[in-house]
């Protein structure tokens, strides 16, 4: 599904270059749950960035299902990243003034979806991670994990290819983040590939894959069971 | 899709549910069309009222007074008073027969007059027929004085709407007498003029009744009616001729500033012309300045509209949003914010300048504001494409931003 050769990354600054990921080879399979651990700084959050076409890359190779991506244009890449990624983070990002229902159906609005069966397809969603008694709450009224699961159904709407979750339980305490990890296996049990980008090695290990980086290279890979 | 009934209501929802941000900025260009509109209109009903106020009398005049000469001449010492006679205008009148209509009589005199128990005190003007149309006076019963009134030095007055209301109280003054000293005048019209109320409280008598009555012929002042189609430079030839004429007939020094004194209405004419245009530049300048004004607080408006929802587009980019869709959505809620608010402010503005109506006239010397539909128009359109403006360009850099910059700005 995804497949990664000496890929490199540099920010500048100042006046000099601050080397970010140092060569990255990674390849995974469709269906997986891999989770990437490092401390800040390690690159984790750049890798994602770059595997979710938030950011590009300066040299190496990125395919997405045997799509290449590489200096894609705005438009290109809002399209991929709205045909083949769905997005989780740590801070939700839900749009504060719609309700969890209709966060769940912008996806859709930019897939050109119509309005009825945009509707529909987030009812299913929202019933899926349990909420569907909060449709029209704002996410001012919801808690934490309840704001995290409705982000969690927004990235899944579109039926993407990849889920890739930054920092999913960051803002959540250990029962909720539980929980929401809970709900991500489920969803991987589906046969969604999930990438989970985290610091806590208990979410880790919750992961069939841990991918440990440190200073821009992967230390470790290692298969959990 | 971009401009698909979809689209439409995702911007409605987006609308009703920002009402702090959607209320900012539709005000801002309400207001913006209502000050424009209101001060331009304004200025419009100062202009209308200083031409008003310019163009009571007829323009195309010359008026000619009697003076003291200043230097001797052909014998006779300075400082002598002049004074025309009947027979004088008769024969400027032979002399310029070519070049002008009419040389109207005007002797005037303030004089006490009753009616019952009411009296009071007024200008009388004796003057000839001419001097209706010299003074643009309107006539609203009655008639004005005519030839047969001069020939026959009858006693017939023609009275001001004002003097009317005050002798006459709510009696019609038509065909009544007044009293003047032992004498009784017949009321034969009534008139009103634009002029104001000044002259609405002066009485027209034929001037040969009255120079009967003191037994003289002398004459004031002449006015002399010249061809409307005469430009501005011939009548100021004309008005050289006619002083030049005249100081000869009266033995006056060519030399001498004085004896007698000419004003040519036409020469008003072109200085009110000219401040009125000085004016209309003021009103210009006054109004793109508040348009200007307005330009600045829509795009101020919309700079933090796009700021404030940066992180909103970072998220809707994240989930396959097109920066395409992004300026679409910002402009296009922009553009209907701002049609409806400066359709709001233009007629607001305009249902403003209908009820101020005359009631500054008195005061600010303004009458009916106005301003042209075209004006009101084009300023909302300027308002509403530079609100566009504004918003496209803080809205195409937000949608450059990459996603994770705009979603890293909490």
């Amino acid at each position: 599904m995804i497949e990664i050769k000496g890929l490199n990354k540099s920010y500048p600054t100042g006046q000099s270059f601050l080397h970010v990921l140092k060569g990255i080879d990674l390849s995974i399979e469709e269906g997986e749950l891999v989770a990437i651990m490092g401390s800040s700084g390690s690159g984790k959050s750049t890798l994602l960035n770059i595997i979710g076409m938030l950011d590009n890359y300066d040299s190496g190779s990125y395919l997405l299902d045997g799509v290449p991506i590489k200096d894609l244009d705005e438009t290109k890449a809002a399209n991929y990243r709205n045909k083949f990624l769905g997005f989780v983070f740590q801070s939700f990002n839900l749009i504060n003034y719609k309700t969890a229902l209709e966060n769940i159906s912008l996806p859709l609005y930019y897939q050109g979806i119509s309005r009825n069966k945009r509707r529909d397809i987030a009812l299913e969603y929202l019933d899926k991670v349990g909420l569907a008694n909060w449709a029209t709450h704002l996410p001012s009224e919801l808690s934490g994990g309840q704001k995290q699961r409705i982000a969690i159904a927004r990235a899944l709407a579109s039926k993407p290819k990849v889920l890739l979750a930054d920092e999913p339980t960051g803002a959540l305490d250990s029962t909720t983040s539980e929980e929401v990890m809970g709900l991500i296996k489920k969803i991987n049990s589906e046969g969604k590939t999930i990438l989970v980008v985290t610091h806590e090695q208990d979410i880790a290990n919750m992961c069939k894959r841990i991918i440990t980086l440190k200073d821009g290279i992967i230390m470790t890979d290692i298969k959990t069971k | 899709m971009v401009f698909s009934k979809d689209s439409w209501k995702e911007i409605f929802d987006t609308i009703k549910k920002n009402k702090l941000r959607t209320f900012l900025s539709g005000f801002t260009v309400a207001l913006g069309i209502l000050i424009f509109i209101i001060l331009f209109g304004l200025g419009n009903g100062l202009q209308s009222s200083f031409s008003m106020f310019f163009t009571d009398d007829q323009v195309n005049t010359i008026r000619i007074y009697p003076s003291t000469t200043t230097i001797p001449y052909r014998g006779y010492e300075s400082n002598r008073q002049i004074k025309f006679t009947n027979e004088d205008v008769k024969k400027i009148k032979e002399n310029f027969k070519k070049k002008i209509e009419d040389i109207v009589i005007r002797n005037s005199y303030y004089t006490m007059f009753s009616y019952k128990q009411q009296a009071n005190t007024y200008r009388v003007r004796a003057v000839s027929p001419g001097h209706k149309s010299a003074e643009k006076t309107i006539i609203m019963k009655g008639r004005y004085l005519h030839e047969g009134d001069i020939l026959n030095k009858t006693k017939h007055v023609v009275i001001g709407r004002l003097v009317e209301e005050d002798l006459f109280k709510k009696e019609n003054g038509l065909g009544k007498y007044i009293h003047e000293g032992g004498k009784s005048w017949k009321v034969v019209g009534v008139f009103q003029d634009e002029g104001g109320d000044r002259e609405e409280r002066n009485l027209y008598v034929p001037y040969t009744t009255e120079q009967k009555l003191r037994n003289n012929d002398e004459v004031e002042q002449m006015i002399v009616i010249y061809d409307k189609d005469m430009s501005y430079d011939q009548s100021l030839v004309l008005e050289r001729e006619l002083d030049a004429y005249i100081k000869n007939l009266k033995i006056i020094s060519p030399k001498d500033n004085r004896g007698i004194y000419l004003s040519n209405t036409g020469e008003e004419q072109e200085n009110s012309r000219q401040f009125a245009s000085v004016l209309q530049i003021i009103i210009s300048f006054i109004g793109i300045g508040t348009l200007l004004a307005g330009v600045i607080g829509i795009s101020n408006i919309m700079v933090f509209v796009v700021k404030e929802r940066t992180k909103e587009i970072g998220i809707r980019k994240a989930i396959g949003a097109t920066p395409a869709s992004i300026i679409a959505m910002i402009l296009q809620e922009s553009i209907f914010i701002t049609m409806i608010s400066g359709y709001f402010g233009l007629v607001s503005a305009i249902l403003i300048l209908n009820s101020i109506g005359d009631s500054l006239m008195e005061k600010y010397f303004i009458s009916s504001p106005y301003i042209e539909t075209s004006n009101a128009i084009w300023a909302t359109i300027i308002l509403i494409f530079f609100g566009a403006l504004a918003g496209y360009l803080p809205a195409r850099k937000a949608a450059k931003i990459k996603p994770i910059v705009a979603l890293q700005d909490i």
